[in-house]
């Protein structure tokens, strides 16, 4: 008897390893690389690198970083950027699933189109948009052509743009579809049938829609909202095609140190990084706190 | 069985209420709203098409004064570096994919089948990096591959790569074998079936779909990767979208109109095979029951 109790004892301690095991490949690849990354990266920021002889942490980096005309104005472009995008990507694609949801034809297409564009890199969807928006661009030619302006300049500049237009034009366009794709498979997994009861039960449709159908939404709303966010802020190809030169957003701002033939400006490159790893951390935070309570209920 | 029932109590009261929906007309201002829509997602699209059989397109012609294949024959000339670009782009990917294949099954298994502590953390450190942005790993990174001897080689890029791809694949595992019943495999098991045996007739046919359909969407996440191959690669592997960019930068917009619907081209192949994959994957689930 004792002998198979602890025989059963080892495979109970072997199923709690299992899971692990199945898990250990995956660690042993994300852990050094991500995790190993960011702890470099902010060692580094901190001017802490034993190796080479630096062994007394200092926030040098961050406060040449305060010291620096641009970070500031940066810092507030990007938020700006990353705010609006995501606040305009979100309320259009909500819109966009209420009008989808009254489609008696054309579902599948619509459809098509939204996953068609998740497929698309974003930087052929930058590469659209200033064919479209630049001064040279299909508008201004339109805009020509019906007497509006007289020569390019006068179109408005919205490539390059110190409002930042053309970025946000991008994100707006590949972000809608993802938004979109998520609600309405937040949708499909259930509440229909609790906004027949409401019908049934005597509520308007703008009841129904207010005290039903949006509440159902917001988590799922809120959740692909923090994704969007941790993207626009930290996304580098976007603002690099079309960002102004100055301020330029915190990853080109990133980058363009980073490259610098000057080296000492790596750690402020890695510091502007770091921040940006923090607040996307904290976007990540969010959405799986969204999430699981969203699972939970 | 009941709980089968009344699924299908539920499926037949929405797709009523569907019904007294759709016998009314669709009114104007949706109908309106929907063909905005459709404009919307594929203007941008239409200019780099246009452009890429444009020889010329001055300031303000609507339509190119003078249409040509010429942007396309300078691409496939061996000049453009298109045939390097697209052998470096997929010297990338299909390592990236299948690493992440054989290394994410397993994890995504662990995420979905198994209740352990310190469950909650591995979610997290999965989900974040593929939604932390790629230069707030690599610029820290960077160092660390120097030292490696990693950097400027395909071999770091592939590396740089997984941290994107890998927690992809594993998250798109985790929500496959969340609707896999391991059950099947104790019964395959009790039925004299070896491990082998589990493993390819019950548990692979069930997850096929969903390693098709994660493998083809991590291969994109390498393909469209742009600032980890710029900094890892340090100008030295140039993939598909750094090339673009490169023609982008130089105002050669006919050839980066060409090069966009070749960089756009697999995402779509891969869309229209993946929804027939979709559609046909009631059959499919079913399989495992079959045994």
């Amino acid at each position: 008897m004792p002998r198979l109790g602890r025989l059963r004892a080892r495979k109970i301690r072997f199923q709690r390893l299992t899971p692990w095991l199945l898990l250990l490949p995956a660690l042993i690849v994300i852990v050094p690389l991500f995790a190993g990354g960011l702890a470099a990266g902010l060692l580094r920021s901190f001017n802490y690198m034993p190796v080479i002889g630096l062994d007394s942490p200092n926030l040098a980096a961050y406060s040449a970083l305060l010291r620096d005309d641009e970070f500031l104005p940066s810092l507030l472009l990007t938020t700006y950027i990353a705010l609006t995008s995501t606040v305009i990507a979100s309320l259009l694609a909500l819109g966009a699933v209420l009008m989808i949801r009254r489609l008696n034809a054309g579902r599948s297409l619509i459809n098509f189109l939204l996953q068609l564009n998740l497929t698309i890199p974003h930087l052929v969807g930058a590469v659209g948009i200033v064919y479209l928006f630049s001064q040279s661009g299909s508008f201004a030619r339109l805009a020509l052509h019906a007497g509006f302006i007289n020569e390019p300049q006068q179109f408005p500049a919205l490539i390059y743009d110190p409002a930042a237009i053309g970025i946000i034009l991008v994100y707006v366009w590949k972000e809608l579809p993802f938004i979109a794709l998520i609600l309405l498979a937040s949708l499909q997994q259930g509440g229909e049938e609790f906004e027949a009861v409401a019908r049934t039960l005597g509520a308007s449709r703008w009841q129904v829609l207010r005290f039903v159908t949006l509440p159902n939404l917001l988590p799922a709303l809120l959740a692909s909202s923090m994704i969007v966010l941790a993207f626009t802020f930290g996304a580098y190809e976007i603002p690099a095609l079309l960002g102004a030169y100055y301020p330029a957003p915190l990853p080109v701002l990133a980058y363009r140190k980073f490259t610098d033939v000057d080296l000492a400006s790596r750690p402020e490159a890695i510091a502007i990084s770091m921040i940006i790893a923090v607040l996307s951390l904290i976007f990540v935070l969010l959405y799986a706190h969204i999430t699981r309570r969203q699972i939970e209920n | 069985m009941h709980t089968l029932r009344e699924g299908r109590l539920k499926t037949d009261m929405t797709t009523s209420v569907h019904r007294t929906q759709s016998s009314r007309q669709t009114p104007a201002p949706v109908l309106l709203a929907f063909a905005l829509m459709i404009i919307w997602l594929v203007l941008p699209l239409v200019p780099i098409v246009v452009w890429s059989f444009a020889k010329r397109w001055f300031f303000p012609d609507l339509v190119p004064g003078e249409w040509s294949l010429q942007a396309w024959q300078y691409l496939f000339s061996p000049v453009s570096g298109l045939g390097k670009a697209i052998s470096a782009s997929l010297a990338i990917a299909i390592p990236v994919t299948l690493l992440s294949c054989c290394i994410g099954i397993p994890a995504g298994r662990a995420l979905a089948c198994y209740n352990f502590r310190g469950k909650r953390a591995v979610q997290l450190l999965v989900l974040a990096p593929v939604l932390v942005p790629g230069i707030a790993v690599i610029t820290g990174l960077h160092g660390i591959m120097l030292n490696l001897e990693l950097n400027n080689q395909l071999a770091g890029v592939i590396v740089a790569h997984l941290i994107p791809a890998l927690p992809y694949m594993i998250l798109v595992m985790a929500s496959t074998f969340a609707r896999f019943d391991t059950e099947f495999e104790a019964q395959a098991r009790t039925l004299g079936a070896n491990t082998f045996q589990v493993f390819t007739r019950v548990t692979l046919p069930a997850i096929l779909p969903g390693i098709v359909i994660g493998a083809l969407f991590t291969f994109l996440v390498s393909w469209s990767q742009y600032i980890l191959t710029l900094i890892v690669g340090g100008g030295r592997v140039v993939t598909l979208p750094l090339l673009l960019f490169n023609f982008v930068s130089a105002g050669r917009n006919d050839v980066a109109g060409a090069l966009g619907v070749i960089f756009i081209l697999p995402g779509l192949i891969i869309l229209i095979a993946v929804a027939r994959f979709i559609s046909g994957r009631s059959g499919i689930a079913e399989l495992p029951s079959r045994l």
